[in-house]
């Protein structure tokens, strides 16, 4: 089963190089959707069954999977805008520094002190390189929603980190984490309303006149 | 009987309760329609602190220490709260004040009238209140700090209640900004105590040695940061224009007590160390006077009322702080006499302090109600019109200027004895020259308070706003009458005031609590009794003869001040600046009074305006112009704040990666 969510794992992989090297913003939101399925189906891999787990399984993939995409896909349709144009810096450029964080991730992983279990698994140098892909789209997009795609990644990749944990990791936390997600989500939907009704447009560049002089 | 009670419910826990309810007064107003929740948050204030005030006291002659410890998870060490009696002495203050601000409040700051502000007015005030009740039983290092955050935060917010009025946040900028460097200071202060004892929990009395450089490190942090907080000069910027833009029940928790937070600080630092050396001593005995001379002498040149009784906080403060400086002298000298006096002499002048400043705030609230302004220059003649009030405010006014049979001569009159004193000691001698400092500052405060008290309540109102004032209500008048009172019974029985302070001293130096000073001077204090019980008596009787004289001749009226002219006017009177101008242009060079004259020419000038200004010195002259050069010189940082937050992104991002690299 273990191999298994590797292979899993190197799919989440392939996914952020998608989200990274796509400008088309509703093929990004599906990929991080079909991220999040991956993610919801993860934990039923690696830990024994239990009632538990499957409450986190359909948690995850209903919050992950369906509701934040749909929430996505609204504000999509109601800004009108389909693609990212102009990022900060090229998809070529970001594929490229994307596979380089990749590779120092892993590298990064190998030198941790972890526990012998965790030693072999992908699950570490996965976890480090989707959190860089999600900050790499922070940090290079344009458009608020590019943003939102990035800070979920950015979330994956946290959570690919707690399912090592996931058997110490009591519901309560759990359910904050996916919370913490919902909520984060819905304020910056409300800031994306708020942008595009101020600037009329949804690049986050314009935010520069709010500047304290 | 303090015995029976104890058996019957713990005091201390009576007053951690007290403590706790008054801080959770204000929640019910949150949730309900204005009026109720004020009614049941004073209720509940008032009901708190008539059982705190018999626990502090029952705590404060129990001579021992009752401990608790609360059960919290964060990684800094037990976190105990203990009540001594040096705590159960600043409780005492915290309960009176709370509760008379609580009542005032209902006449002051009406629900009905202010439906916008009230609800976190009253909520953060019982923070306030709960906070610095907490505060003193606190013993955790880090618990402290929160708890004094919290207290200097609901400050905040009970300062900035008028938020729309750019002065009121103005100073509420330059409340924050001070109240932070000086918490900068205090975690500086507590790292350093940790780092001596191994623990966050604060050393145990005498437990640390005065002379290594860390020492005079810690001693010097806490009097920045408590010293900032209590506004001793030159830490007192923040204070003029917080207490007099915050509302007058406010500014009397302020003043009355959240400054002797300040001081509790100082006092609870100093019970860690054995043998301070004189350096400590004489820092705070210079900087003490200092604070009392200045600021007094700020108070002279003030116009806004407020502003005047807030300096004067400043002097109150620096006349503790010289008492417990003079204390430290004779405790590093082994001069028992002299540190009886100094700290009694600081410790009763706390419990002045706290009785008859909330007085003049809370009556300078009364005014404000009546005449609409805070500017002493537009009032007058409000004792007409308001009798009771003038007279609870004379009652404050002559204590704070330190004039028998009232409580502020008490105080003053334990440093007098303890300078002079030193005339026929074998050291130190030149401690003599303080009293004249004093006799100076009292003097000062003499002129301050006269200014006000006939600028306000004597004369002829000077502009339309103070001219048809009404009497307070009960619920205003009710509590600074109990001020009143207690200030007379400090001031006509000197020996209780002496009883009160003595287990708060005993804990501080129980070494000279033991020797015969306190008999000794009890009986000086008792003959002080006889000569109050003769001054109130000579006061009586004189009332009673003019009454009867008044009685047997013709009463003419004539206008007020009115010098024998036909028709006087009240644009003729003395203002209140023109009062002070002599006593101001003395102090000058310091306090650099701007007036702006209007130069007349010819024989018949034209019509002009004259117009003067007091400068906050230290504030405008040396901090304003050192946070300019700062902001200047440190002007390329704010490149770094240019609002692309993706940048802001990049900046985590190199953050995180730097430390990952970092681990290898």
């Amino acid at each position: 089963m273990i191999t298994f969510a590797d292979q899993l794992l190197v799919l989440v992989l392939l996914i952020n190089f998608i989200s990274l090297g796509t400008s088309r913003l509703m093929f990004s939101i599906r990929a991080v959707a079909a991220q999040g399925v991956i993610l919801g189906v993860l934990p039923g891999l690696i830990h024994p069954f239990s009632w538990h787990l499957v409450g986190i399984t359909a948690g995850i993939i209903a919050i992950k999977g369906l509701i934040i995409p749909l929430l996505l896909n609204r504000a999509v349709r109601s800004a009108e805008i389909k693609r990212e144009v102009e990022p900060y810096l090229g998809y070529v450029p970001t594929l490229l520094l994307g596979a380089l964080f990749t590779a120092l991730s892993f590298g990064f992983a190998s030198k941790l002190p972890l526990l012998a279990e965790h030693q072999n698994y992908m699950f570490v140098p996965a976890s480090i390189a989707t959190l860089m892909a999600g900050f790499l789209i922070l940090t290079t997009r344009r458009k608020a929603i590019s943003q939102v795609i990035g800070y979920l990644v950015l979330e994956n990749g946290i959570f690919i980190f707690g399912l090592l944990l996931a058997d110490a990791m009591p519901l309560m936390v759990e359910a904050g984490a996916l919370l913490d997600l919902l909520v984060g989500t819905f304020v910056m939907g409300i800031v994306i309303n708020h942008i595009s009704r101020e600037f009329s447009s949804l690049d986050t560049s314009r935010l520069t006149s709010l500047k304290e002089e | 009987m303090y015995s029976a009670l104890q058996e019957v419910c713990d005091p201390a826990i009576v007053a951690i309760i007290a403590a706790l309810f008054i801080g959770s007064a204000g929640i019910p107003g949150l949730f309900l329609r204005p009026g109720p929740g004020q009614m049941i948050a004073t209720i509940t204030t008032v009901l708190a602190a008539l059982a705190g005030l018999p626990a502090a006291l029952a705590l404060l002659f129990a001579h021992s220490t009752s401990t608790f410890v609360l059960a919290w998870n964060l990684p800094f060490g037990s976190c105990e709260l203990a009540i001594d009696p040096l705590s159960a002495f600043f409780l005492l203050p915290i309960f009176l004040v709370a509760a008379a601000g609580s009542l005032f409040s209902l006449g002051y700051w009406p629900a009905a009238d202010h439906r916008a502000t009230e609800r976190g007015l009253t909520f953060f005030y019982g923070l306030l209140a709960s906070s610095m009740a907490i505060l003193v039983m606190a013993r955790n290092g880090v618990f402290f700090l929160m708890v004094w955050e919290v207290m200097a935060l609901s400050a905040y917010f009970l300062l900035v209640t008028e938020h729309e009025r750019e002065d009121v946040r103005r100073a509420g900028i330059v409340y924050l900004i001070a109240t932070h460097t000086g918490s900068a200071a205090l975690y500086v202060y507590f790292s350093l105590l940790a780092c001596q004892t191994g623990s966050f929990l604060l050393p145990a009395a005498g437990s640390l040695s005065a002379l290594p450089t860390v020492a005079l490190v810690i001693a010097m942090a806490a009097f920045a940061g408590f010293g900032a907080k209590a506004g001793i000069m030159p830490l007192h910027i923040w204070l003029p224009s917080a207490h007099a833009n915050a509302p007058s029940h406010v500014s009397a928790m302020m003043s009355g007590v959240m400054l002797k937070m300040g001081l509790y600080g100082i006092f609870r630092t100093l019970t860690f160390f054995h043998d301070p050396p004189l350096l400590w001593g004489g820092f705070l005995t210079v900087a003490g006077i200092t604070s009392a001379l200045l600021g007094i002498a700020f108070a002279v040149a003030q116009r806004d009322l407020k502003r005047l009784l807030a300096c004067s906080s400043i002097e109150n403060i620096g006349i503790v702080t010289t008492g417990l400086g003079v204390a430290l002298l004779g405790i590093s000298s082994h001069n028992a006499p002299l540190a009886y006096l100094g700290m009694a002499g600081a410790l009763l002048h706390i419990v002045n302090h706290s009785l008859f400043k909330p007085l003049l705030f809370l009556g300078s609230g009364v005014i404000i109600h009546a005449s609409g302004t805070r500017e002493m220059n537009l009032m007058g003649g409000l004792g007409k019109y308001m009798p009771r009030t003038a007279l609870l405010f004379l009652v404050g006014t002559i204590a704070i200027c330190g004039i028998p049979p009232l409580n502020g001569f008490v105080s003053e009159f334990l440093l007098y004895l303890g300078f002079f004193a030193q005339l026929q000691a074998t050291s130190m001698t030149y401690l003599v020259l303080l009293a004249p400092l004093l006799a100076l500052v009292g003097g000062l405060a003499a002129i301050a308070f006269t200014k006000l008290y006939s600028s306000v309540f004597l004369g002829t109102a000077r502009s339309q706003g103070a001219a048809h004032p009404h009497e307070a209500p009960l619920t205003m008048l009710l509590p600074m009458g109990i001020f009143a009172l207690l200030c007379l019974l400090i001031g006509l029985a000197p020996q209780l005031g002496q009883r009160l302070v003595a287990p708060a001293l005993a804990a501080f130096m129980p070494e000279v609590a033991l020797t015969v000073y306190p008999a000794e001077y009890g009986v000086i204090l008792g003959r002080l009794f006889l000569l109050s019980m003769l001054l109130l008596l000579a006061a009586i009787m004189v009332t009673l003869f003019w009454r009867w004289r008044l009685r047997q001749a013709d009463v003419a009226t004539a206008s007020t001040w009115g010098c024998g002219y036909q028709r006087a006017t009240a644009r003729m009177e003395y203002t209140a600046t023109a009062f002070s101008e002599l006593a101001v242009s003395v102090f000058n060079g310091i306090i650099r009074q701007r007036v702006e004259r209007p130069a007349l020419t010819g024989i018949f000038p034209a019509a002009a305006r004259c117009a003067d200004l007091p400068t906050e010195t230290v504030l405008e002259r040396i901090i304003v112009p050192l946070f300019n050069i700062a902001g200047l010189s440190f002007a390329f940082l704010r490149r770094l704040q240019h609002g692309q937050m993706h940048v802001y992104m990049l900046y985590i991002f190199v953050t995180l990666f730097i430390l990952m690299l970092w681990a290898h």
